[in-house]
């Protein structure tokens, strides 16, 4: 494999003064030869999978790398082609990328963004990786998107729902196919309201970080836009494992609907004491107390077990749904690995296929004509409709569904049901949003 | 009023899980002198104990049922418990609901056991070794313990639900009102402490225990065999770890990285308690987590932002610089 | 030379010499085989090595010297890096005026800290310093994100107030961390053969800036300072007994110790301008512990060694996947090779940490005085004497000097 170095504009100067100091000139391979970072010299081409492996979202990860390995299959032309077959544009042959096959390497996050930069590093570094991809938090993400762009290579972030990641940390280099928590709130409020009526009290528990923080504040505007009257915001620790005593002062508190900005095992655990201290059999101002999740992962709702049942929130993806991209990826995943893909493997393998299809179009591994193929891309047929990857700040514009805990599941994989399907125009808001405000693309980076 | 009765009892319910945690560490450091950083995994695995029970109860059976397809669009697989076929449908549900308070017959042997293994195969040996390596083998053990669970049960949590009669919540006063099971942890967690306690003070058993701890050479000297009479204090404190672990399934769901979140915070009661203190152990397992709740309130939260966030370390400091020796401990005592 | 005896003078050659030549020993086989998913030598990790390994060093001069067990040094390596990712965002993007303040500040703040922890020894202390590094940490991450940008990390922005610099470059990205013009991103390539090896200007500043590093850590051990901190270790009461007060010496030695952090944070950011708030938490301070005792505390070179250890697993082993395994062992007959794939899956890649938990028990109970003990005793193999006359050769003073 050829390797080349994270070399930029100082590569003359430090040449030159190593050059200077040991006459070997000759077998200095001055990297600038390249026209970019890691361009694929031989016949195959390296993406790089970041997930966590470790940790409190390693299951998570662990379907990540799932669905990259069945992507990456599909793209070297193995398996049925899952969602190539329905993809809109059909740049991608199944014969690797621009001919070159593609192979892998992966790394573990932690679910921190040191080690997260770490893994990056050195499968840009050491294994010249062309791409990265991946993560599950939105810390990582955001983190990783900075050094790709940096470093001159493609960041197709995984599962991060932070309204920041193409928001005010958005970058060039970067692009985000899962949706956001301005998005949650603008497809969860008008169902909310519809079911629960409009003159709700609502109390938040919000995780006491940048995430919980974006997604509080979505919701919050989102409801209180249909008459919803906010209560109380209340942040709990990241590291808090029991919420008895943030879910205790709810009980007279006047309100008649929880909203929990929890995500993994904090969800896990509010929702849990929330269900055991009887909220869910509560009634308040003459209504049933009602408890929301605006951010749900199939995932983490097994986790949570019985108490997600008849609990309202919003996801990216659902296995269940019948468009003819989703039956195809479900039914490669579910042939390959005897279980449906999560929304974390949906939106992985999606990405990495629009990669490869932008790479196929721009004729070029080269960053800056990948991010011109991908910049204003409409594309169909990847299991959320009509999609666009919009210009101004890399972020996928799309259906989000709204979904349910299921009452009477038939298996282990059966806990959610969609609600509604809430239609792209719904959930679109201007580039420079006050909620998106502050930060700024710059200019793609090739590392040349 | 009302708030004020609800913070108290979530602080007593946190404290019970800390009280316990501590009390069993200060055995070990108290009778061995040893520093146990594996202890948060023996609490771990005592709650995988009622994961395990709870597995085994629903081993199952697979029976097609042509009238419903799966996700792949073939006929949909249905499972059965074994135990649902042996004993009818109702019998076999009702024990599997009460899976939890089942799984404490299993965790007790089991835990024992392991703590026998432990002390014998492993920490007998680092007994006269620094501190340092103590600490460096039993991190290492746990984390072995908790990878080896997370490559059996993943890395979410897996909810182990309290039986029905047990869930939901009680009426305790007007206005008041608290989880069923919440408050059966908190009894079993005082009973548990009571029994330790009775064990060492009313037990020839725990009366040599007790002169070991004091003065473990001169026990030796009067030819009473001190050294197998720690190995059970060892099995003892796992055991007393595993219990709080498997009752506190109902109230979080198990994950294998529950122990390391609670391993620093039980540190750090054990030693604001006064180190080799188990009357002090206790006290300040319900100390902070009464202090912890009091810190999760809008009131405290809005007066300093952050508080909840430092509560407990913030206690420990102002603890440990006005006391020396944390609340009870005594004197010497890794110092 | 230097004010050292000869065998430090060795000692620190040897070191200058295996840090300065990295690149080639880390890099022991050719770009392309099999093996090279072995390779170390890229620079990422090169600069993680030598700068956990300052780290290590420092933390070293406290609790290898004085026995003082801190639980919260990660608290200093974080300070330190955002006070020099504030210096990159404010003044300019030369790292001198970065490393410097963020030594100062993490001097500063283990003044205060260490006043306060002081006060208490033994398990106490540790637990004073591991409250104050929980507290630093959870404030980091939520309330004082304006300070340190919470879970996301402290990162550069193209409008960053830079005074002497630009905001941005010409063509629209960050500037990038540089020392007089020399940018520490920038890489050279030797290409021999088979074999690749990449010298980068950042790893070479991390370098020198250990051996810098280990030269006073060897000085700070064989001074009467040095002393005063061992005697401590052994007996304080008896120092307090003869009039002597050990508190400042303890002090002065948690303040360099958190200034060697502060340092180690400051190159990290430097090398990539980041600070998380993860830096600081009690697993890191954890971390920095086990890499001195898995090394062999009180020994002068064993925490470089943790550090480069639990480095190397942390970075090399989670990446191994099974493709990779299916790769090396596809000689074998298929159903042999799926067996031995099957074997090795539970310890590599995401059960990195297991292997890793498992070494660290190995390390402990066969090598009693960390891999320092574990390199004399193979010397000794080596070398034709029998492992008594090698303890005699630990625990004796050296011979032939």
């Amino acid at each position: 494999m050829s390797k080349n170095s994270v070399t930029r504009r100082g590569v003359l100067k430090s040449g030159a003064v190593a050059g200077a100091g040991v006459a070997l000139p000759t077998i200095f391979t001055a990297s600038s030869a390249a026209a970019f970072t890691n361009e694929p010299t031989g016949s195959s081409v390296t993406l790089g999978f970041n997930v966590p492996q470790t940790g409190p979202y390693a299951d998570e990860g662990a379907d990540e790398l799932r669905a990259y390995e069945l992507a990456v299959e599909h793209l070297n032309g193995g398996g049925d082609g899952g969602m190539m077959g329905t993809f809109s544009s059909k740049a991608l042959q199944g014969n690797g990328i621009l001919g070159k096959k593609v192979e892998y390497v992966t790394g573990d996050t932690q679910t921190k963004s040191d080690a997260a930069r770490a893994s990056a590093q050195s499968m840009i570094q050491k294994d010249g990786a062309i791409m990265i991809t991946g993560g599950s938090s939105s810390g990582v993400a955001v983190a990783v998107q900075g050094l790709c762009q940096e470093a001159g290579v493609i960041f197709m972030a995984g599962l991060t729902h932070s309204n920041d990641t193409t928001g005010k940390d958005k970058k060039a280099n970067g692009f985000r196919h899962f949706f956001n928590a301005y998005m949650s709130g603008a497809a969860l409020a008008p169902v909310l309201a519809e079911l629960y009526g409009d003159d709700r009290k609502a109390y938040h528990l919000t995780a006491d970080y940048t995430w919980g923080w974006t997604q509080q504040e979505s919701i919050a505007a989102a409801t209180e836009a249909l008459g919803w009257e906010t209560v109380e915001n209340v942040l709990t620790p990241l590291a808090a494992t029991d919420f008895s005593s943030y879910i205790a002062p709810v009980l007279n508190s006047g309100a008649d609907v929880l909203v929990l900005n929890h995500y993994g095992g904090n969800m896990v655990n509010s929702l849990t004491n929330a269900v055991q201290f009887g909220l869910r059999e509560k009634q308040v101002n003459g209504k049933n107390f009602e408890i929301v999740v605006p951010l749900f992962s199939r995932l983490m709702a097994r986790g949570a077990g019985e108490n997600i049942k008849g609990i309202l929130g919003s996801t990216n993806w659902h296995w269940s749904l019948q468009d003819e991209g989703t039956k195809a990826f479900v039914k490669s995943f579910g042939t390959k690995y005897g279980f449906p893909p999560s929304q974390a493997a949906h939106t992985c393998y999606a990405q990495t296929l629009l990669y490869a299809d932008a790479v196929e179009r721009a004729g070029s591994f080269n960053p800056c004509a990948v991010v011109e193929a991908l910049e204003g891309f409409e594309f169909d047929g990847l299991g959320n409709g009509p999609t666009l990857y919009r210009a101004e700040d890399h972020q996928c514009f799309k259906d989000v569904l709204v979904v349910k805990g299921k009452e009477n599941p038939t298996s282990e994989f059966d806990l959610l049901e969609v609600v509604q399907i809430t239609p792209r125009a719904q959930v679109e808001y201007a580039p420079d949003h006050p909620m998106f405000a502050g930060g700024a693309l710059g200019s793609c980076n090739s590392g040349a | 009023m009302d708030a004020i009765i609800l913070q108290i009892l979530n602080g007593l319910d946190k404290g019970s899980a800390y009280a316990l945690i501590a009390l069993g560490l200060t055995l070990i450091f108290g009778t061995l002198g040893v520093v146990n950083f594996a202890h948060g995994a023996l609490f771990m695995i005592g709650a995988f104990c009622a994961v395990t029970v709870q597995r085994l109860l629903t081993l199952s059976f697979e029976t097609v049922d042509p009238e419903k397809t799966d996700f792949l669009g073939q006929p949909l697989k249905v499972k059965t418990p074994y135990i649902e076929s042996w004993f009818g449908p109702e019998v076999g549900t009702a024990i599997i609901d009460w899976a939890v308070p089942l799984a404490i017959l299993l965790t007790i042997p089991v835990m024992l056991a392991i703590g026998y293994v432990m002390e014998r195969g492993l920490i007998k040996h680092f007994y006269k070794r620094p501190h340092a390596d103590q600490i460096l083998v039993t991190f290492g053990l746990a984390i072995v313990l908790q990878e080896i669970v997370k490559y059996y049960f993943g890395a979410n949590p897996i909810q182990t639900p309290a039986p029905d009669a047990l869930t939901g919540v009680a009426q305790l006063m007007p206005g008041v009102v608290y989880p069923i099971w919440r408050i059966v942890y908190f009894c079993f967690a005082v009973l548990i402490i009571g029994g330790v306690f009775a064990f060492l003070q009313f037990t020839t058993f725990g009366m040599v225990v007790r002169a070991g701890m004091a003065d473990r050479e001169t026990v030796g000297l009067l030819g009473i065999n001190i050294d197998k009479r720690f190995t059970i204090m060892f099995g003892i404190a796992a055991a007393v770890a595993g219990l709080a672990g498997v009752m506190y399934g109902p109230i979080n769901a198990p994950n294998y990285h529950m122990g390391m979140d609670f391993l620093v915070l039980s540190f750090v009661v054990v030693v604001v308690g006064g180190m080799g203190s188990l009357p002090g152990a206790v006290l300040a397992g319900f100390l902070l987590g009464i202090l912890e709740s009091f810190a999760s309130t809008t009131w405290a939260t809005t007066t300093i932002p952050g508080i909840n966030q430092i509560i407990i370390y913030l206690v420990a400091i102002i603890i440990l610089l006005t006391r020396p020796r944390g609340l009870m401990g005594r004197k010497g005592v890794m110092e | 030379m230097f004010g050292l005896d000869r065998k430090d003078t060795a000692l620190l050659a040897i070191v200058a010499l295996l840090t300065l030549l990295a690149p080639f020993i880390l890099n022991p086989f050719p770009a392309g085989s099999a093996m090279a998913q072995f390779n170390a030598g890229y620079p990422d990790l090169m600069q993680r090595f030598v700068i956990f390994g300052i780290f290590a060093i420092g933390f070293n001069i406290l609790f290898g010297l004085t026995g003082y067990l801190s639980f919260g040094h990660a608290a200093f390596l974080g300070v330190g890096s955002y006070a020099a990712v504030w210096m990159f965002k404010l003044l300019s993007m030369n790292i001198l005026p970065a490393i410097f303040l963020a030594v100062v500040i993490a001097g500063l703040f283990a003044l205060v800290i260490g006043y306060v922890s002081l006060r208490r020894s033994g398990i106490y202390f540790s637990i004073l310093t591991l409250a104050f590094a929980q507290m630093s940490y959870a404030l980091a991450y939520s309330v004082l994100t304006p300070v340190t940008n919470g879970e996301t990390g402290l990162q550069l922005t193209l409008d960053d107030p830079r005074i002497l610099g630009s905001s941005a470059t010409a063509d629209g990205s960050i500037p990038v961390t540089s020392l007089f013009g020399f940018e520490m991103r920038s890489a050279t390539e030797l290409a021999l053969g088979p074999w690749t090896f990449t010298f980068s200007v950042g790893y070479y500043v991390c370098a020198v800036a250990m051996i810098l590093a280990f030269y006073m850590a060897i000085r700070i051990f064989r001074s009467p300072f040095g002393m005063m901190l061992r005697a401590i270790k052994s007996n304080q009461t008896r120092m307090n007994y003869t009039g002597l007060n050990a508190r400042p010496y303890t002090l002065a030695a948690f303040v360099i110790s958190g200034m060697y952090a502060g340092l180690a944070g400051g190159l990290l950011a430097a090398m990539d301008p980041l600070a998380g708030a993860e830096r600081m938490q009690w697993t890191a301070s954890g971390e920095v512990v086990l890499m001195t005792i898995l090394g062999g505390a009180g020994t002068l070179i064993g925490p470089v060694l943790g550090a480069g250890f639990i480095k190397y697993f942390e970075n090399i082993f989670s990446k191994i996947n099974d493709n990779i395994l299916h790769g090396w062992f596809a000689f074998m007959p298929d159903g042999l090779e799926d067996a031995v794939v099957f074997l090795l899956h539970p310890f590599i890649g995401k059960g990195w940490h297991l292997t890793l938990g498992i070494l660290f028990m190995l390390v402990v109970i066969f090598l009693p005085g960390g891999l320092v003990e574990g390199g004399q005793r193979i010397w000794a193999w080596v070398t034709g004497k029998n492992r008594r006359s090698a303890k005699k050769r630990a625990t004796t003073t050296e011979p032939a000097e």
